[in-house]
This record gives structure tokens, C-alpha cells and sequence, in this order.
């Protein structure tokens, strides 16, 4: 095994043989402690340990599917951090965003996009998109022991689907519960502290079809209303030129808007609330 | 209890390498090289699933000739080895010199050990942000190591091969140029009465890593894009960058702004330029 001493100095055999194509199968057998849920956690609640990341909101659109967070990390009634990026590339056609424990978040997006690019490089494919869904769903699911001390991590996953037959629904978005179901939405869907809010106003406002660019501006105002109601989200700052991170997926695969695009987008909605506060 | 002839270690040594060179001259062969918009691999492989030269990581490739089960084996170790550092790590700590070094030791390893040398000869390359900071490793069947002038050959009638890349490459030039030096040198042995051969696209893996990209720089050119390259007529879409010498200011991919951590879905950071107030 890995952790024996070979003076000959040869990569142990569990690299060099057939084995698996997952890298956190690999990973549980040579450096199990890299693993977020294999780590022995004392009894007892930890919620309040570390920051929470909050807001995420996807919306499926015409060409493709479009991800938004705010830039907000609670811990109590404090703000952590002002500037988090919580929306991700998971791989080159797929979004991942994180909401809950910070730090695990973000652990378990970085092992989701090694797993993603390791099984391409391995395999000389990409995953499918539901085989993407389902391993980032037994990925959260290893999370569970510490979900349930109050270490839990939710993510959003978003992607181009290849293989879709109508392109106009290639755009698709999978939520996951702290047990690993993975559920697939329809249209759109948001998680973390302010989704009740996004929902609500997304409810009112999505129509299929949507353009990414109507899409990218209801996903804005989505958060705005979110920050609106929700003091763990973050509205567009405009005074230190903080925007929400908002990035596309789409059959020229993922791409995150530069600042100055969001900027632009938030401070139409911005202007747009000075008339009309309610959007 | 059967008498054993005795064999000196020497004699060993030399049947082993003689296996080993006889079995990796039966192949086709390799070339590697570099060219101002990064570094090529030229294959022979009349398999377009079966690939000879593949990705390892960001900036690094692996190209191979010989056994194919026993270079599939090395390449699985590297890709694990990679992924593994890299998340441990970052992404910018993965080098070809330590994967060089672990294939090495293990080729060594089999080959003082196992009664049957890998008959596999690799090459471990890693783009830089010049020509001249290019590493191309060589890597033979007893675990010696070479460090490559920019350009090498391998496997089939390797020596032959090197001679027309020694006096036709320089590090100058463009894709086009680079595929149709390789593509020559690799058709100037076994033909007919010592006469070129002509090689058809179909039967030529050829990829690149590309320098000016950001992120995981591996690509391959296939179908149309490689016919184009092959005829030398105008270069094929998406080439043009590289055809025309690439930009005059070589994009350093390390820098701070760039942030190789976060990119593995590299297609949100690829094609766009310095944009204002980006990076």
C-alpha cells in the first residue's frame, strides 16, 4: 500500500494499476484524511465555527443556463467577508455554487473539479452531465456526519448538457438536499439563506426561453430582492465596487461575466429600485 | 533441487535493455518539439481511440511509444500523481521535473526488478512562457532521464528521425511550420528503397500545449483543423494566434492575476485578452 516503504522507490502500486477513474476513490485510498467527510469530528453543535456562505441563485435560459451569487460570508451576526466567490466552474460546460459552511464548500468544490477534469484526463471523455450530478451528490452525502453537527454544505449544480437532444434544453439545474439527493429543477432555483426571497421572485418574473442576457439581469435582481429581505446576502456594493459573481454555461462552454459587465448589470437594477423599490 | 546457471548481473542488464530497445524500435514513432506558440506532439497512430499522447496536467503532456499497456500504466500514475499534488498544494506547484522523477524511479524500479523491462520509451514535457524555459524529459525503458534541446524523437528509427528535426527545427516557428517539419521527419523512414513515405491525417495523433492559453493548455488537433495544417494552405480557425507567431508578449501564465488555483474549467478564463480592470 501507499503508506509501506518501497526502497525502490517505484509509485506504489495503487497509481500505477487499472483501478478507478474517480480521483475520490483514489484519494480514499491513499490520503483518506484529504477527504472531507472522512475526518473525526468531537460531538457537539459547531455551527457557529466558521463563516457561512449564502445566496445562490441558476436560471435556465434559451442557449445555455446562467449562475449568480452575492458576495456575502456570515458568521453570527457579523459579516465574514465581503467579497466571497461562491459560484464556480466545476468543469468546462458545468457551474457549481456553494451555500453553508464556508470552508468545506469550498474544499468539496475544489475535489469536484479534480474529480471532473481527473476522470476526463483518465478516461480521454468527459462525464456525462448526470454522471457530474450524481458523483457531486455522493460527494455530500460523505459530508453528512458533519451536516448534522451544523457543518453542512448545499451546493447548486448547473450545467450544459452535450447529449441533449433540444438544445433549448440543454441548460439544466440540480439542487441537492444535506443527504445527497440530487433533484432536478425545472427553470430555476436558488439556495442558501436568502433563496426563499430569490424564489419568490424568480416565480414571478421567470418565463422558459429567457435570453442569457434577460436571464443575467433576472438573476441580479434575484439577489438584489434576496439581499433585500435577508441580512445574511449581499446586495451590489457600490461604493467599494463589489458585484455578484454571475457566470454562464452555455455550448461554448462556461464563462464568468467581467466586472465591469456586472457592474453594469447591477447598477441598472440598482437605478431601476430607485423608482420602483419593490423591482 | 534443480542447479541454476549462474548469469552475471552484466549479462542480465544487456538481455534485459536488448528486449526492451528490440521491442520499442518494432513501433511507429514519436516527435516532439517546440514552437513559439507552444510545444507539439506528432504521433504515428493508427488509433484514433488508443491515444499515444495525452494530458497530465495544466502545462504538461505525455507523450509515449512502445507497449501500450505499460505506457497506460505510467500515464494513469502520472495523472493521479499530478491531480493528487496539485490539490494538495496549488495548481501552479505541479512540474514536469517531479513527474519525470517518479517515472523514472519507477522505470528503473521494473527494470532492476522484473524479470521483463517496460518496453516503453516517454516523453514528459512541460510548456513554459518561452521556447527557450520549454522542458522536454526522455525517459527510456532503464529509468535514465535526458533533458531534451527542445525537440526529440522516439520509438521506430528514432535516430533518423532526430537527424532531419536537428537540422529543420528551430524554436522560432509557427504550428504550421513545426507540424510540417514533424510530419517530414517522421515520413523520411519507412518507405520504399529509402524514399519518403506519405502520411495521411488519419493516421497522425497530433496535440499541443498551447502557451498562450490559461489553465489546462492540452489540446488536440483532429479532423479538418489538421488537414488544414497538413496542406500548409491558410490556417485552420482558431490556429490564427499560433500560424501568425502568436502575440509579441508571451503571457506568463504564473502571474498573480491570472489565478491558475481556480481554473479547472479553464474555458471562462481562455480568449480574453487583458480586459480593462481584469486581472
Amino acid at each position: 500500500m501507499a503508506a509501506g516503504f518501497d526502497p525502490s522507490g517505484r509509485l506504489p502500486d495503487v497509481f500505477t494499476n487499472a483501478g478507478t477513474s474517480s480521483f475520490t476513490t483514489f484519494l480514499s485510498r491513499v490520503a483518506p484524511e484529504m477527504l472531507p467527510g472522512r475526518r473525526p469530528l468531537p460531538p457537539g453543535m459547531a455551527a457557529d465555527l466558521a463563516p457561512h456562505a449564502t445566496t445562490i441563485v441558476a436560471i435556465a435560459a434559451a442557449e445555455g443556463v446562467v449562475m449568480a451569487g452575492d458576495r456575502r460570508a456570515t458568521m453570527g451576526n457579523l459579516i465574514a467577508q465581503r467579497d466571497i466567490e461562491k459560484v464556480h466552474p466545476a468543469d468546462a460546460y458545468s457551474l457549481v455554487g456553494i451555500a453553508g459552511t464556508a470552508g468545506i464548500g469550498i474544499e468539496l468544490m475544489r475535489l469536484f473539479q479534480v474529480e471532473l477534469e481527473h476522470y476526463e484526463k483518465i478516461e480521454g471523455a468527459m462525464l456525462s452531465l448526470d454522471g457530474k450530478a450524481n458523483r457531486l451528490a455522493s460527494m455530500i452525502r460523505g459530508n453528512l456526519g458533519a451536516a448534522m453537527q451544523g457543518l453542512a454544505v448545499v451546493p447548486l449544480f448547473a450545467g450544459f448538457d452535450l447529449a441533449a437532444a433540444d438544445p433549448a434544453r440543454a441548460g439544466r439545474i440540480f439542487s441537492f438536499d444535506v443527504t445527497g439527493g440530487p433533484y432536478e429543477e425545472t427553470g430555476y432555483d436558488a439556495i442558501g439563506s436568502g433563496s426563499l426571497f430569490a424564489k419568490s421572485a424568480l416565480k414571478k418574473r421567470f418565463r422558459a426561453g429567457l435570453s442569457v442576457d434577460d436571464a443575467t439581469r433576472l438573476a441580479v435582481e434575484a439577489l438584489y430582492d434576496a439581499a433585500d429581505d435577508d441580512t445574511a446576502t449581499g446586495g451590489p456594493d457600490l461604493t467599494r465596487r463589489i458585484y455578484p459573481v454571475v457566470m454562464t454555461a452555455t455550448a461554448e462552454g462556461t464563462r464568468r461575466l467581467t466586472d465591469t459587465e456586472t457592474a453594469a448589470i447591477a447598477e441598472g437594477v440598482v437605478a431601476g429600485r430607485m423608482e420602483n423599490p419593490g423591482g | 533441487m534443480a542447479m541454476q546457471f549462474y548469469a552475471s548481473p552484466e549479462q542480465i542488464m544487456r538481455d534485459r535493455s536488448e528486449l526492451a530497445r528490440k521491442g520499442i524500435a518494432r513501433g511507429r514513432s514519436a516527435v516532439v518539439l517546440s514552437y513559439s506558440g507552444g510545444v507539439l506532439f506528432v504521433a504515428e497512430n493508427l488509433s484514433s481511440a488508443l491515444h499515444k499522447v495525452s494530458e497530465i496536467y495544466d502545462r504538461i503532456g505525455f507523450a509515449a511509444v512502445g507497449r501500450y499497456n505499460e505506457f497506460e500504466n505510467l500515464r494513469r500514475a502520472g495523472v493521479r500523481m499530478a491531480d493528487l499534488n496539485g490539490l494538495s498544494y496549488d495548481r501552479r506547484d505541479v512540474t514536469g521535473r517531479a513527474l519525470a522523477n517518479a517515472f523514472a524511479q519507477t522505470l528503473g524500479a521494473i527494470f532492476t526488478e522484473q524479470s521483463k523491462p517496460f518496453e516503453v520509451e516517454i516523453c514528459v514535457a512541460e510548456v513554459g512562457a518561452t521556447p527557450e524555459a520549454d522542458e522536454l524529459y526522455r525517459l527510456t525503458y532503464d529509468g535514465s532521464v535526458n533533458d531534451e534541446p527542445g525537440r526529440m524523437a522516439m520509438g521506430g528509427q528514432a535516430e533518423a528521425i532526430t537527424g532531419v528535426l536537428k537540422s529543420q527545427h528551430r524554436a522560432d516557428m509557427s504550428l504550421a511550420e513545426a507540424v510540417r517539419v514533424a510530419v517530414q521527419a517522421l515520413s523520411t523512414v519507412g518507405g520504399e528503397g529509402g524514399a519518403a513515405r506519405t502520411i495521411a491525417a488519419n493516421q497522425l495523433e497530433v496535440a499541443v500545449l498551447d502557451r498562450q492559453r490559461i489553465g489546462r493548455t492540452f489540446r488536440r488537433i483532429t479532423g479538418a483543423a489538421l488537414t488544414a495544417l497538413l496542406d500548409g494552405d491558410a490556417p485552420a480557425e482558431g490556429q490564427a494566434a499560433d500560424a501568425a507567431g502568436g502575440p509579441a508578449e508571451p503571457v506568463v501564465p504564473t502571474t498573480e492575476g491570472h489565478k491558475p488555483t481556480s481554473s479547472a474549467g479553464s474555458a471562462d478564463l481562455e480568449d480574453r485578452p487583458a480586459e480593462g480592470g481584469e486581472r
